[in-house]
This record gives C-alpha cells, structure tokens and sequence, in this order.
C-alpha cells in the first residue's frame, strides 16, 4: 500500500505522536507528583491531589510503556542503542516508574504520618526523575554521543551518565521538567478543589515563565552548536543498516530544517504561545488544562522537525547516526505495526475518553472520606 | 563475572520476581469477574463484598506487577542490545501490540474497577471488571507469542542487507503452535494461582470461625474454578511437552536425562539421579511408552538421546560455517549473486556457527577441537532441569487432587467440616508460584545457551556496555525489589488479617448477608 520511505516517514511521525501522548498524557500526573509536597499541605489535601489522579494514572504510563515497545517494534536498531547506551539513566528512570505504581498504591494502606510522608516524596522523586532525564535525553540526541557499530552491527558506546548531565542538555532537562509541572499544575486547577487548587494555579506563572526562559535559551544555543547532515546520496528506501551512508557536522545544522520551510517556525512559537495561554486562561481551567496539553505537543514536533532525518547522532562515528531511513524495522515490520496502531489507537482514545467522563468533576476533600475502598 | 553472567543473572532475578506477581493478577481478575456475575444475578450484597475484599489483594499484587512488568520491557535494550537489533524486526512487534492490545485495557479499566463503584451502574461496572480480566489476558497471550518465538522461531528469515531476523510471514508468528500451547499453559496456571490464594485465605478464616459466610462462598468459587483450571495446566503441558518435542529436542532429552537415544516405544525416566560427568543417570525408574506418548504422539518413533543430538549439532555447526564465510564475503562485495546463494542454501544454520563466537571471531575456520566445543555448549543443565520439571508435575498434580477435593466438599456443603484439609488448603498456598517458578526455570534455562532457539546464541545477544554498570543495577535492583516485596507480603498480610469488614471500612460483624 505504502513504499518503504513513506512507512518509515509515517512511523517517525507515530514515534512523534507516541511520545507527545506520553507527555501530555502521563505528564500531567507526573507533574501533578512532582508538586505534591509544594501544593497540599495537610494529609487530606495531599490524598485530594494524589486522587486527581489516582484513577488514571495507571493508563497514562501506558503511553510511556507503549512508546519503547514501539521503538523496539519499529525502530529495532534506536531501541538497542538508545537503551543500553543510556544505560544508567534508564536505570534511574526506571526505579522512578517502579516507585509511582507502589507509592500510589501503597501510600494510603498505613495511617502513619511518616509512612505517607515517605511515599509523598517517593511520588515527587518519582515525578521530577523521568521529566528531568527525558529533556536531558533530547538534548543529548541534538549534541551527539559517542556510540558505532561493528560489521556485525552490534552496538558500541563510551557514553557515561556523567557525560549526558552536561549544561546544554540539562537545560533541555529544564525545559522539559517545566513544561511538566506547568502541565501538572494546569490539571491540578482543574481538578483539585480549596487549597489544593489555588496554589497550583499560583505556580502555573511560575512554570510557564521558567519554560518560556529555558525554551528560548535552549533554541539560541542550539544555533551555536554543531549539527549534522546527510551527505551521500541516502537511499529512503534502502535497507535498515545505519553503516553505509556519509554524515558530516556542520555549525547550525539543525536550524536547516526550519530555514528551508519558514512556516515551521510557527510551531516553536505555538509552543511558547500555548503556555503563555495556560497562565491567561488559568481561572477557566479546562481551557487553561488544554493549552497546557499543547505545549509538549509543539515542544517535542520542534525537537523533531529541527533533528529530521536523524533520531540519534554520533559524536564520534557520525556516519554511524541513526536516520529514519537507516535505522527501522522491515517494511513488512513497519506495514503490520501501522495496521495495528490503525486499529487499536482509534479504541484506545474511546475508551480513555469514556474513563474520563465518567471520572468527570472536581476531586474534593469531603468525598475521600466517604469511601475508603474508592479513593487511594 | 563476566557481563554475560550479570546480565543473565539480571534478567533471571527481574523476571521470576515478576512472574510472583502476574499469575496472582492474572487468575484473581478472572475470580473477580464471576463473583461480580454472581452479584449482578443474584443481587445479593455478600457477593459485591466479596468482590471488594479480593479486590483490595488484587490491587496491591497489581500495582508490583506492572511496576516490575516495566522493568521487563526496557531491559531487552538496556542489557540486551544485540538481541534487540537481530530480532527486534520479529519480536518488537508482539510487545508493541501487547502495549496497544492489553496494556491500555487493564490500566485503563484498573482505575475504574477501584473508582467507579459509586459512578456506575451494576452493570457497567461488572463490564470493567471483565474487560480488565480481558486486559491481563491479552497481555499474556501477546507476550507468549513473543517467547514462543524465541523457543520456535518461525516466520521470520535472515537479511544479510540489515544483519538481522525479519519476519517473513506473521501469521506464522501469531499462531505458533508453541505461543498457543504455552499461552493456555500459563493463563491456566495463573487460574490457578488465583484459585489457590482465595482458597488458602478463606481456609485460613474457616479455620480461626472468621468471615465465615464470605469465606464459604470463596471457597465455593475458588474450589470449581480452581478445578476446571488445573486440569487444563495438566493436560496443556502436555501440549507444551509435545510441541517441544518437535522443534526443541535437546530440552526434552535434558528435561528426562536421556544421553542416549530412546528407542520407540520411548520410556520415560520417572524418578533417577542424573550423572552428568559420567553421562548417565543412576537408580532409573522408567515407566514404558509414556515418553513416546508425550513427545511424539505415538508409539513407533524414537526419541533422540542428548549424545545423538550432540553429534548432529556438529553438522549443523560446519553447515553454518559454510553460510558464515559466505555472508563475510558478502559485507565486502554486497552484489555477489552467488556469495547470496550459496548463504541462501545454509541459512537455517548460520545461529550454530555463530556458538564458534565463544571461542574466535572468524569462526570459518574454526578447528575440529572447537567444533566439538561448541557442539557440546548445545546441551543445558540437565540436573536442574531434570529436577525442576519433576517438582513442577508433582506440585501440578498434587493441586489437581487438592481442587477434586475441594470440589467434592464443596458439593457436599461440607467445606469447613474436616480441619486436616482447611490445614492442607491453607498449607499449598506458596505451592503454585513454586511450580509457575519451576516452570519457567525448565522453559528458559532449558533453551540454553540459546537466546533464540538455533538462530542467536544468549552470550552474543547481550549489551557491549560496561560490566560495572550492569553489577550496579543489579544489586540496585536486588535491594530495592527485596524492600518493595517485604511492603508488599507486609500490606497483603495487614489486609488478610484485619479481614473484609476493616477493608471495607465497615465495624466488624456488620457483614451483609
């Protein structure tokens, strides 16, 4: 139906959409987390923060889940090098998933004010980790790290996860971790009731000036570094083996992209656009909740538009990037996955939309109380 | 140890933990939904008690599920990169599908099944409770469909252009025999699991006169539920056994320590100890005919002994040496037709030369010595595999005649008469993650030192990166999985302690009836 080129051109945009769901999606409950101890005081105000989310959360990492089982399906060699090169930051994003399920659950099991007390920082731990390392990651893939392959196309890498902290992409850690707390903080407007609710809508200006800073910074540094290109005659259809093409660096290559098509640049300027129009719209808060959505959305499509055609750069092989035209699974691969997500995509956003409807409404301290097998 | 060994050692920690945990979601959810049928048909309020109290055990067990479940899938890329390029093609997409087919269902459906009591009606939440049922069974069945592939690897063909297993045909991988025999294998065995847990606790207050009426009806549940459920494990592992017999016959020559070749009607070893240095197995006892049964389905042919099965793996070693040296030739002149051809012709047996990698890189000219080297690294642990599938029969077995017995009590309305077996009930409750644990020991480490059965060999498929770091996760994951397992058994204990009244937030004795 498709040829190759365009299978993998539509799967880097699935690859897109996957992890701005996961943003949007499980980004506000993991900035919901992040600012627990911050908003809600007393215990009840925390159990009215944490049951904002509490019936949802589980289905928002999913997107998370679902975006790796999506790069290993679709994207086979990026999943290799991506995970084992960035090993001991997975690690740690994973420990920080692992303590969400259990501290979300576990946390109003025992009446105990240490007991909870606990949990409420493992939550915010839990919160801040992944948002922090996942902007830390994007920043790496525009500065390169230092990985190739062998003949035999097995993955070699000198990276070190004291390498990866270094100031560009911790500012894009930056970025990414106010865009999530201002996402968090939006639905905590929405959701939250009293106290609760007011003091994430004073902390929405807070975030959105401190990721307007970070984005705008981000972008100009991005200028003065150096990028990448495709110099030899790239196959888009050619088989998936990240070996055989010519990559040379060149200064300001990844404004490239945007400079060719000008109009891109309006998604950037959406971006800053959207949290600008969170923090206006923050006394009707669902709007205010669905402007915020959009900022990782925009964020996350300029990250991509200005990397295109690379999803991870070599420091020290550049010929060995990893492109969308050289790094994928088989077309047959590629044509069965996209059937899939045509299916099951469509299913999925139904029924989360039906949870969401039924959940409808604020979450308030006085209903917790009534039910304890309902709330956490 | 290498960062073979830490790797493998990793995974094995990582994925017996979370298979503590899976069996319980998967055989609980699946009690949930008949006892919430119940309370929708009956209208009775027990039944909707019922449904809250396991409910409660099921979220705990739940949330450490999916935390470890994560665990699961981003370690195939962080310690197992190599893998995850040379068949990532074939197996990424059971796991991405499993992301898009069950994942999405149970954690959706999960919050509602908690939450939405008050928001639902009777039936639209009994709906949620079995699309979550649904949900945990979807997930097993696609991720059985991705290990079925690594014991049988169908559908899927070698691609020099990418280095790599593509697949070829996926409807080939979807209905594996071996992904079918294993997936009603495991779900069965999780049905289980689930049925043994609600029979040991309601044991456990029939015996101290607690919850006595809520104890009853469980057990009444548990007891025909967990009968119907234990034969099929019986009966659909022998299914396993006889799909394995096909395709991985050193695993069942290594399962019954059988160093030389049965002759037909092949016997099977009942009870021996192995003897791996002298290759033979003292004190056989031997029952005629039944390995014959098992492994062929009939009575005239033989079963290949592990010596046979040695000797034919050198063939296939200096075959693969043959589509080695092809391929290397082949990376440095991509147009050769025939280089392709005669690569095409010795494919199948590319992954035995690939053993030679232990001991030199240009494995086409390996020596007769490291031929027979390799040969002999095709043959795994017999001892323990000897050993752990006769505790996982015996325990199978045993919990058959523990649901008969249930069963017959139940019918007879007599289940809190005869102490010796609320004592037994409540005794077997550690008795099905034994087995399940058994299990995927005689699965996993009985297809050594395959990673992926005849086509990758486990120790070429781990990550190049540093040892240090992978023994840093492993002993972060060691202590931080054994903290979250004492809060776990601690909090399932609380809550089987304090019973259904306190769970439900109700004053005791204020049971509905």
């Amino acid at each position: 139906m498709f040829d190759y080129a365009t299978l993998r051109l539509i799967w880097w945009a699935l690859l897109g959409i996957l992890l701005i769901g996961f943003a949007a999606m499980d980004g506000f409950d993991l900035g919901t987390a992040a600012l627990l101890p911050f908003v809600a005081r007393t215990d009840g105000e925390r159990r009215v923060a944490i049951n904002t989310v509490g019936p949802v959360w589980e289905g928002n990492q999913v997107w998370f889940i679902l975006g790796g089982g999506a790069i290993f399906a679709a994207w086979p060699p990026l999943y290799a090098a991506a995970f084992s090169g960035f090993y001991l930051a997975m690690f740690l994003v994973l420990l920080a998933l692992i303590v969400r399920p259990v501290g979300f659950k576990f946390r109003g099991k025992v009446k105990d004010a240490r007991w909870r007390s606990f949990w409420d920082w493992s939550l915010c731990i839990g919160g801040i980790v992944p948002s922090l390392v996942f902007g830390v990651a994007f920043g790496n893939l525009f500065l390169g790290v230092p990985f190739g392959f062998d003949p035999d196309l097995r993955f070699h890498s000198t990276i070190t996860l004291l390498s990866l902290l270094n100031p560009f992409a911790l500012l894009f850690g930056l970025v990414s971790l106010a865009m999530i707390v201002l996402h968090g903080a939006s639905w905590l407007n929405y959701k939250a009731s009293g106290a609760v609710a007011d003091r994430a809508r004073r902390a929405m200006p807070i975030a959105a000036a401190a990721y307007a800073l970070a984005f705008a910074a981000a972008g100009i540094w991005v200028t003065r570094i150096t990028g990448m290109r495709i110099i030899s005659a790239a196959d888009p259809g050619g088989p998936s083996n990240p070996t055989l093409k010519t990559v040379v660096a060149i200064s300001g290559a990844w404004l490239q992209n945007l400079s060719a098509h000008p109009v891109l640049w309006l998604v950037p300027a959406l971006a800053v656009i959207a949290a600008g129009l969170a923090v206006a719209l923050r006394r009707r808060p669902l709007a205010a909740f669905l402007a915020s959505a959009f900022v990782p959305v925009c964020t996350i499509a300029t990250a991509g538009i200005a990397l295109f055609p690379f999803l991870l750069t070599s420091s020290s092989e550049p010929n060995m990037s990893l492109t969308v035209w050289d790094a994928s699974s088989s077309k047959l691969t590629l044509g069965i996955m996209l059937g899939a997500v045509v299916v099951f995509l469509p299913i999925i956003i139904a029924y989360t939309g039906f949870v969401y409807r039924v959940l409808r409404g604020r979450v308030g301290e006085d209903a917790i109380g009534s039910d304890p097998t309902a709330f956490y | 140890m290498d960062i073979v060994e830490l790797s493998r050692l990793q995974f094995a920690i990582t994925a017996l933990y979370h298979f503590l945990f899976v069996p319980l979601t998967l055989g609980l959810s699946v009690l949930l939904g008949i006892m919430e049928t119940v309370y929708v048909m009956t209208g009775r309020p027990i039944w909707r008690d019922l449904v809250k109290f396991w409910g409660a055990l099921f979220g705990i067990n739940f949330a450490m599920g999916v935390a470890t479940g994560i665990t699961m899938e981003f370690q195939f890329g962080t310690n197992w990169a190599y893998y995850s390029q040379y068949v990532g093609d074939v197996f990424g997409a059971p796991l991405a599908i499993e992301g898009l087919m069950a994942f999405f269902l149970e954690a959706t459906f999960v919050g509602l099944f908690f939450f939405g009591w008050n928001r639902l009606s009777k039936i639209g939440h009994l709906t949620v409770t079995w699309l979550l049922a649904l949900g945990t069974n979807f997930s097993a069945l696609w991720i059985l469909i991705a290990n079925g592939w690594m014991q049988f690897p169908v559908g899927a063909r070698f691609n020099a252009d990418t280095m790599r297993m593509e697949v070829t045909d996926f409807m080939a991988v979807m209905f594996n025999p071996v992904a079918q025999a294993k997936f009603v294998h495991t779900v069965s065995a999780g049905y289980v699991t689930g049925s043994v847990f609600v029979l040991a606790i309601s044991a456990w207050y029939l015996l101290r006169g607690r919850h006595v009426a809520l104890a009853r009806r469980s057990m009444t549940v548990a007891a025909s539920f967990g009968l119907a459920s234990a034969l099929s494990v019986v009966v659909l592992g022998d299914e396993s056994g006889y799909t394995a017999g096909q395709n991985q016959k050193m695993k069942i020559a290594a399962i019954e320590a059988m160093w030389h070749t049965e002759p037909a009607p092949a016997s099977f070893t009942a009870f021996g100890f192995p003897d791996v240095a002298g290759r033979k197995t003292d004190f056989e006892i031997k029952v005629p005919w039944v390995l014959g049964l098992i492994a062929t389905r009939s009575v005239d042919k033989p079963v290949p002994g592990i010596d046979e099965l040695v000797t034919m793996a050198k063939t296939r070693i200096r075959n693969g040496m043959i589509a080695y040296d092809a391929l290397d030739r082949l990376r440095k002149d991509r147009a050769n037709t025939q280089l392709r051809a005669t690569l095409d012709a010795h494919v199948a047996d590319l992954g035995y030369a690939l053993l030679l990698k232990r001991f030199r890189p240009d494995v086409q000219n390996a020596t007769d010595d490291e031929i027979a080297r390799a040969a002999e690294s095709t043959i795994p642990n017999v001892p323990v595999l000897f050993w752990s599938f006769r505790f996982m029969v015996a325990i199978g077995f045993w919990l058959v005649a523990l649901f008969a017995l249930s069963f017959y009590l139940s019918a007879r309305r007599r289940l809190d008469t005869y102490r010796h077996y609320l004592w037994a009930a409540l005794l077997s409750l550690p008795l099905p993650w034994l087995s399940s644990e058994l299990g995927w020991i005689v699965a996993e480490y009985g297809r050594q030192p395959w990673a992926i059965e005849g086509v990758l060999p486990t120790f070429l498929a781990v990550s190049s990166t540093d040892a240090g770091n992978v023994m840093f996760s492993l002993a972060g994951f060691i202590v931080f999985y054994s903290l979250l397992l004492i809060v776990d058994v601690f909090l399932l204990a609380k809550y089987i302690r304090l019973g259904p009244d306190a769970t439900l937030g109700r004053a005791p004795e204020e049971e509905a009836a």
